[in-house]
């Protein structure tokens, strides 16, 4: 980078702690030469730094923030030991498509490194209040997002991580070798207890796995959260008697405070229930309170990510979703929402590859194409069941397996209970749809190009799937992706 | 009732050609190969009767699909299913599961309710009479 620097660390002390103001390059915040330790806790920030700030500045300015600095010298730094608890910048690469010659600001991927000491064991607030706090409202950059994390063995090991796992949470629903089947009950508010049941149980006897709750339904005037519960187990069991499997509904105990929450997870644990649902809303304590109680109950917990998409969205500024799902497997929970790729809401391929890679594998490499820029090992904690779900149906089961491969919950809501032929018949169309393309595949036959061949030919004994082909054939949802990665490919040496 | 357990209970059942692709899909990743079978599909029975153990040795398709004969065979009323194992680290479980065989007459279950205080029930699955 050509670009006019400020002068270095000082390192003389009786300077450095003169009282006033100084860069926070010379306080020690950008170290170029910092080699990470395998116990640091690294962040990577997308930086616009305002007019006039030079790259090095602004993330040295963010690596301050987010951990010991304040606006001014303190000669109080000199009771710690100041130079093992500042975050070190230490390196400053330019992103892609940005800066001059583009239309676009410059960008800049800074890389920081926190020693280990500075978090508090297993707390996702803690964490975050030094990682996204203050800093994200900071005068010295226009526009901050946290693109990834590079979590250390050492600090993964202070979480429980998923109460469940998809490894044990197929065992206990007896359940293999094929994506889940799922839908949100619909309409999503007004339904009566008793109407509501009767969507669970068409559904679930029809053929798919679970049935759910939708973010906002918690325990409103047309549908109080106790009658919820006793008429969705009556549909649960009635349907796991019909057809010998078991059967789960995701009872949202999402509610004002803890004890509400307690309240409404016990009583979903006391009727038998499989699984418990909360928002992300709930925020990040409740969610690891949450993961706790589930662990202690044999319970499986999904996460709807209500909220995310006003922090995550957008290149600039906020949180990724990959860091999200970072927090979320050590938080603890068993199902989270991660997109479709295909569906209704945000998905690029790539990125949504890497959420996926985040949430299901024992060791994420870096994957610079799918936006993650570190070796993630993930010390055994278990594995989080990616759900897709929003605008997807049957007519693009061969995509949906060929993207997120097996270990998902693909939940078609409009897709079961729109089905023309009523709730059962949209059910029976999923499930005959998936399992037929699952056979195919492990045949060894070509379903990305095959896809519609297969289904036609499933539908030929299935006629429920025959009209759900002919209903939603030409939907799709090809809007071009917000969330991107930039990133130039770089020929690698032969 | 048509018991939905297993991961091709949907499609019509398989024929032996089809059966065999899946245990060659199953062999080409590595996976053990098990048979169980049962009179007792209860939804919570896990722990169906095994025929012999799984077939950690066996890279033969049709090795396996003579075992899976076999069971059928010394079985003919009982459901029969195939088991494919995967024992790397991080799994350890099963991948894949799926029914070969049905009793001609396949048993019903019923649901007794017992009424507890609160209007909860409590629900039992059981065998109908």
């Amino acid at each position: 980078m050509n670009q006019p620097t400020a002068p270095a660390m000082i390192r003389d002390a009786a300077q450095r702690y003169k009282a006033g103001v100084m860069p926070y390059k010379q306080m020690g915040y950008w170290e170029p030469e910092y080699v990470p330790n395998d116990t640091d806790v690294i962040a990577l920030f997308r930086i616009t730094p305002q007019e006039g700030v030079e790259p090095e500045e602004a993330a040295a300015a963010v690596a301050g923030e987010s951990s010991t600095a304040t606006w001014t010298v303190v000669w109080t730094d000199r009771l710690t030991a100041c130079e093992a608890y500042r975050a070190k910048a230490y390196r400053v690469d330019p992103v892609p498509g940005t800066g001059a010659g583009t239309s676009v600001p410059a960008q800049y991927f800074a890389y920081i490194a926190y020693d280990l000491d500075l978090f508090e064991e297993g707390s996702i607030a803690n964490l975050t209040a030094s990682i996204i706090g203050n800093v994200f409202g900071f005068k010295a950059v226009k526009a901050l997002r946290l693109e990834d994390m590079r979590i250390p063995v050492a600090y993964l090991k202070t979480f429980q991580g998923p109460p469940t796992g998809i490894v044990v949470e197929r065992e206990r629903l007896d359940k293999f070798g094929r994506p889940l089947l799922g839908a949100t009950v619909k309409p999503k508010l007004g339904l009566s207890g008793k109407n509501y049941g009767r969507v669970v149980y068409e559904a679930l006897k029809g053929g798919l796995d679970f049935v759910k709750d939708d973010e906002n339904i918690n325990s409103q005037a047309f549908m109080h959260w106790r009658d919820r519960f006793l008429f969705v187990m009556e549909a649960v069991n009635r349907a796991a008697a019909d057809t010998g499997e078991v059967k789960g509904h995701y009872l949202n105990v999402t509610a004002a405070t803890m004890e509400d929450l307690y309240e409404r997870a016990e009583f979903a644990k006391e009727l038998g229930s499989v699984i418990v649902m909360i928002d992300l809303v709930i925020g990040y304590t409740a969610i690891q309170s949450m993961a706790k109680w589930a662990r202690r109950n044999n319970m499986i917990l999904h996460l709807h990510r209500a909220g995310h998409s006003t922090y995550t969205r957008q290149k600039t500024h906020g949180v990724s979703f990959r860091v999200i799902s970072k927090w979320m497997r050590m938080a603890g929970v068993d199902h989270i929402h991660a997109g479709t790729v295909v569906g209704k809401l945000e998905g690029d391929p790539n990125v949504i590859a890497g959420i996926y890679d985040t949430l299901r594998e024992a060791h994420t490499p870096a994957n610079l194409q799918h936006g993650l820029f570190f070796d993630q090992p993930w010390a055994g904690l278990r594995k989080v069941m990616p759900v897709a779900s929003g605008g997807i149906h049957v007519g693009q089961m061969h995509q949906l397996i060929t993207y997120l491969g097996e270990d998902v919950v693909l939940q078609f809501g409009g897709g079961t209970i729109g089905h023309p032929m009523g709730i059962q018949a949209g059910a029976t169309a999923n499930r005959v749809a998936l399992e037929a393309m699952i056979q195919a595949r492990n045949e060894g036959r070509d379903i990305w190009n095959e896809g519609p061949e297969i289904l036609h030919q499933a539908a030929k004994a299935c006629a429920p799937l025959k009209a759900a082909l002919d209903t939603w054939k030409d939907i799709s949802f090809n809007y071009e992706s917000t969330d991107t990665v930039d990133y130039v490919a770089t020929p690698t040496p032969a | 009732m048509r018991m939905t357990q297993g991961t091709f209970s949907f499609l019509p059942d398989l024929t032996d050609k089809q059966v065999r692709a899946q245990v060659e899909y199953a062999l080409d990743r590595g996976w053990a190969v098990s048979v169980e079978h049962t009179a007792d599909p209860h939804p919570r029975n896990v722990y169906w009767e095994m025929w012999g153990q799984p077939m950690f040795d066996l890279r033969d398709a049709a090795g396996v699909v003579q075992e899976i004969k076999a069971c059928k065979a010394a079985f003919p009323a009982h459901f029969v299913k195939v088991n494919a194992f995967d024992s790397t680290r991080g799994w350890e479980t099963i991948r894949l599961s799926f029914i070969v065989q049905r009793p001609a007459q396949e048993p019903a279950f019923a649901l007794e309710r017992q009424e507890a205080e609160g209007r909860t029930i409590r629900y039992t699955i059981g065998r109908a009479v």
